[in-house]
């Protein structure tokens, strides 16, 4: 009988300063014990719980692809007492991963169709394992057009910035980076992440979209997708609510009957719309 | 001669009626033996399910707190006090609030009446004048009232509202007969060592369900010390250091606030005498300053306030 | 399985029976409470009682669990690894334990064990490890509504063994092969025990006089109850204290914090309730139940909506009315599941 509860250990291998506010670190980490790095078999959209013995965990999206390999990637904000204490951390420290939690992008039943992904600020963290997925040759060839737009408030608040200009040289995706206001020396798009996929224009049909932000994001873009034609049952989001277990028993995450931390926190917005707005 | 539970409803039904007040804060009867149910009336018609007895043993100050309305309180002495305190904390407006105060004829404690009948149901008391009638399956006695009256209430110094604006019934005598000073604090003649024991014996079955914390009217802090987490003042566990240090802290939270009302003694699902703490503490505020919490609207609370030439050889070198 | 008749005077031999496997708990007098104690003599029993005031949920969800421990130490090689607590040692049978309680283990284990990925191991070891013999209530309290919850007086489910009082002495039935091979050498019952049986519980089902019905709890959706009138009512006496939570023998929310003294560290859970404004507050700032309303009717809605669509129909309540008997301002549980159903 596998404990839910205890996290494999592990420990960090890179930390950097991840936005110009340093209010976010990237961290990636490997696990001590190889046959960990076996079980830990997870998909874009899921996160863990990292635990720092002492203080606590947090759940967290995942950042990196599995196609990447064994190492995972953190993308975290600083706010409470465990990401203070994460965010002192260095190379070699110890500590632990408890997952894979929730469930995933139905990536599966989003074969062979367009894909748009709207993210806005940090996150985009589970959008960039996302990306990574459909960008691994095994994979590309099963779905149409992607479509990427994300945006932060300034050029120095992009995540992973050097990789997406990677990723918007390539012709097998329409990456529309952009940031919220004017700023010299920055010659890339600037608009609301709603505004831009106003311009943007993604059309619905056979299409999927998945979107992650802030909710006041999603409340100015949810109109813009509505006027162009996107059901609810075509539009995935990912929620994040205060979690403890994160396997649906300690009672807290829930939206309506559903846990964040087990039944989702992947949910199309069709589902969204039947229950209570408790997130 | 109307009942005064007749005098409250013919009151608050005009009050409601003439748009006074949005709402009428009083009891209805309860569902189970011995507690009555607090009850917002905002019709004549519910007004008529206002009652009063002397299992109203909830603190109604308590429901004051954050309503952006006008609403009318019953509130006999201790009740009052803490809207008095209210105020003073700036928690209310003197203009919120339409006060129907009222004589207490001292609160029973469900405790006690089940204490003497033990191993019995109790499925009704009836109040008649000085004797209570508890009855049950095979059960049906009498017994006297000041015998099963709340602890609070044998040494309440002020029975009668110290404000109000409008008065139903006479008022009436003004203590409950015991000492206050000499009954409220009975660990203070017990050694160091003895004082612990009885802490230990007296708290241990706390389950931190917080009742004691969410019935008190002095307890509205949008964010209790037991939930901030940096830091952490007490842990969440059962653990004796940690039920220990909630409530000696939310006593002393309670320092110089508190009325004696009884109401967390009341609402304590496991029937700790939480008191033992407070009204020792407000016994040395007595001693201390010679004051008495929600008396006077004017008076200054001596624990929110210092003066220029206060003592503070305990604190410098 | 054949029912078996036991007298009052022959307890103690049973008791010594099961001793040999288990260590007995049961309800016992302790001043003015009823409380789960261990026991060890027959004498120590009591028979007429209503219920406990605390359930016995803490056999297998104490208020207080320590999950795993660590080394505070980063030194050491060892150092800030979790490891796991022991298993429970001795097997234990909860005597006496009303089907109340038992039936709500029943729904506690589709929480607690949903399925191999949220499989609590703390809660299923206990449970694996220990014996229900069950007493049925011949007089169920005027706060019982048992009946309307998918349980009743005289329910089995959940038991190994049901005890029916038959004044000097108990009808003995077995439910599981755990009680059938503990009550293998019993004297059978002849049928007029068992008909005195059959009318107790035909009685004490009769006498409960509390219904509360679910039907349109069950047909009306999720959103139409959640805007339902009755909230902005019932939260207003509300005081939001864990009473309620910590009372009911099916409520199983929560809280999970590390704590260390020097070098010792643990990870420890707790009893949390949905009632708190912490419960759901974002570190962030947010609270998705940030008002008191939205608080009371998370409680309710849970354990009489969410819970029946999530597990295959239970129902987060089994009808003992613990919460409505020590609820600080008599807030009634069947008043309020009325108004949702009105």
């Amino acid at each position: 009988m596998k404990n839910p509860y205890i996290p494999y250990p592990v420990k960090l291998t890179k930390v950097e300063v991840a936005t110009e506010d340093k209010s976010l670190r990237n961290f990636e980490m490997e696990f001590l014990n190889p046959d960990h790095a076996k079980e830990f078999k997870y998909l874009p959209g899921q996160f863990a719980e990292l635990s720092i013995a002492g203080y606590g965990e947090s759940p967290i999206g995942i950042a990196s692809s599995p196609t990447e390999g064994d190492r995972l990637l953190f993308t975290v904000s600083k706010a409470g007492v465990v990401t203070t204490k994460l965010h002192n951390m260095e190379v070699d420290d110890v500590m632990g991963v408890r997952g894979p939690l929730g469930n995933w992008y139905p990536l599966e039943s989003m074969e062979g169709k367009d894909i748009v992904i709207i993210a806005g600020g940090y996150a985009v963290t589970t959008l960039r394992s996302t990306m990574l997925w459909l960008m691994d040759p095994e994979n590309r060839k099963k779905y149409g057009d992607i479509t990427f737009i994300y945006g932060a408030r300034t050029p120095g608040m992009l995540l992973y910035r050097d990789e997406m200009a990677e990723w918007a040289k390539r012709s097998d995706i329409n990456c529309h980076i952009t940031i919220d206001k004017e700023v010299p020396g920055w010659e890339g798009l600037v608009g609301f992440v709603p505004t831009i996929t106003e311009q943007v224009a993604p059309k619905p049909d056979n299409a999927v979209s998945l979107i992650c932000g802030p909710p006041v994001m999603i409340k100015f873009t949810q109109p813009v997708l509505d006027k162009l034609g996107w059901q609810g049952d075509q539009i995935i989001m990912s929620l994040e609510n205060r979690m403890k277990c994160g396997i649906g028993i300690c009672g807290r995450c829930n939206v309506g009957p559903y846990y964040v931390c087990k039944d989702g926190p992947v949910f199309t917005k069709a589902q969204l719309d039947e229950l209570p707005k408790e997130y | 001669m109307p009942t005064t539970n007749e005098q409250i409803r013919t009151t608050a039904k005009k009050l409601l009626e003439e748009k006074t007040v949005d709402c009428v804060i009083g009891y209805k009867k309860g569902t189970v033996p011995m507690r009555e149910q607090p009850f917002f009336a905002y019709t004549p018609e519910q007004a008529d399910e206002l009652i009063w007895s002397g299992f109203c043993t909830n603190n109604l100050a308590n429901f004051l707190i954050g309503r952006k309305d006008k609403v009318a309180v019953i509130a006999q002495g201790c009740v009052s006090r803490n809207i008095v305190g209210l105020i003073q904390e700036k928690q209310i407006r003197r203009d919120q609030v339409y006060i129907i105060g009222l004589h207490s004829p001292g609160m029973l404690d469900h405790w006690k009446i089940q204490a003497r009948f033990p191993n019995k149901r109790i499925d009704q008391v009836v109040e008649e004048d000085d004797q209570i009638l508890v009855k049950g399956p095979g059960l049906e006695e009498q017994v006297p009232r000041k015998d099963v009256r709340r602890d609070n209430c044998l040494t309440c110094v002020q029975r009668n509202p110290v404000i109000y604006d409008q008065l139903i019934g006479e008022p009436g005598q003004e203590t409950g007969g015991g000492n206050i000073d000499k009954v409220a604090a009975p660990w203070e003649q017990l050694s160091s060592d003895e004082r612990w024991q009885k802490f230990e014996q007296s708290f241990k079955d706390c389950i931190r369900c917080y009742a004691c914390r969410d019935a008190c009217p002095l307890c509205y802090c949008n964010e209790c010390f037991v939930d901030e987490s940096h830091p952490q003042w007490c842990g969440k566990t059962q653990e004796e250091a940690d039920v220990f240090t909630f409530h000696i802290l939310r006593a002393f939270h309670c320092a110089g606030r508190c009325t004696d009302c009884g109401a967390c003694e009341s609402a304590c699902p496991v029937g700790i005498k939480m008191r033992r703490l407070t009204s020792k503490i407000e016994k040395d505020i007595r001693d201390m300053y010679g004051y008495q919490a929600g008396m006077d609207m004017e008076a200054t609370p001596p624990l929110s306030v210092y003066q220029p030439n206060d003592p503070e050889d305990f604190m410098l070198k | 399985m054949s029912d078996k008749i036991l007298s009052k005077t022959e307890i103690g031999s049973f008791l010594d029976k099961i001793k040999a496997d288990y260590q007995i708990h049961a309800p016992v007098q302790k001043d003015l409470e009823l409380v789960w104690a261990p026991i060890d003599q027959a004498e120590e029993l009591v028979w007429e009682f209503s219920n406990t005031d605390l359930s016995p949920k803490s056999y297998f969800f104490p208020q207080t669990e320590s999950l795993m421990h660590f080394k505070n130490n980063s030194q050491d090689p060892e150092g800030l690894i979790m490891k796991e607590e022991s298993p429970l040692e001795k097997p234990r049978a909860l005597l006496n334990i009303r089907p109340c309680d038992a039936k709500a283990f029943q729904v506690l284990d589709k929480v607690f064990c949903r399925d191999e990925k949220s499989l609590d191991v703390y809660w299923k070891d206990k449970r694996d490890k220990t014996l229900l013999i069950g007493l049925a209530c011949n007089n169920p309290c005027p706060t019982c509504f048992c009946t309307s919850m998918n349980c009743g007086p005289h329910h089995e489910e959940g038991l190994d063994i049901l005890l029916t009082d038959l004044g000097d002495r108990l009808l003995v039935h077995s439910v599981t092969d755990k009680g059938q091979a503990l009550t293998a050498n019993l004297s059978k019952a002849g049928q007029e025990d068992i008909n005195e049986a059959s009318r107790n519980k035909e009685q004490a089902e009769a006498s409960i006089t509390s219904q509360v019905k679910m039907d349109n709890i069950n047909s009306r959706n999720v959103l139409e109850l959640y805007e339902h009138p009755v909230w902005d009512q019932v939260h207003e006496s509300c005081i939001n204290c864990g009473t309620c939570t910590y009372f009911c023998p099916t409520c199983h929310c929560f809280d999970i914090q590390d704590e260390t003294q020097g070098d010792f560290g643990r990870r420890v859970r707790n009893w949390d309730t949905c009632m708190s404004w912490l419960f759901t507050h974002h570190t962030s700032g947010h609270n998705p139940r940030g008002t008191k309303k939205d608080r009371v009717r998370q409680r309710f809605m849970h354990k009489f909506k969410y819970m029946p669509i999530k597990l295959e129909g239970a129902v987060g309540c089994v009808g003992c009315g613990r919460c409505t008997r020590k609820c600080p301002v008599n807030i009634d549980v069947r008043e309020v599941v009325s108004s949702m159903n009105s």
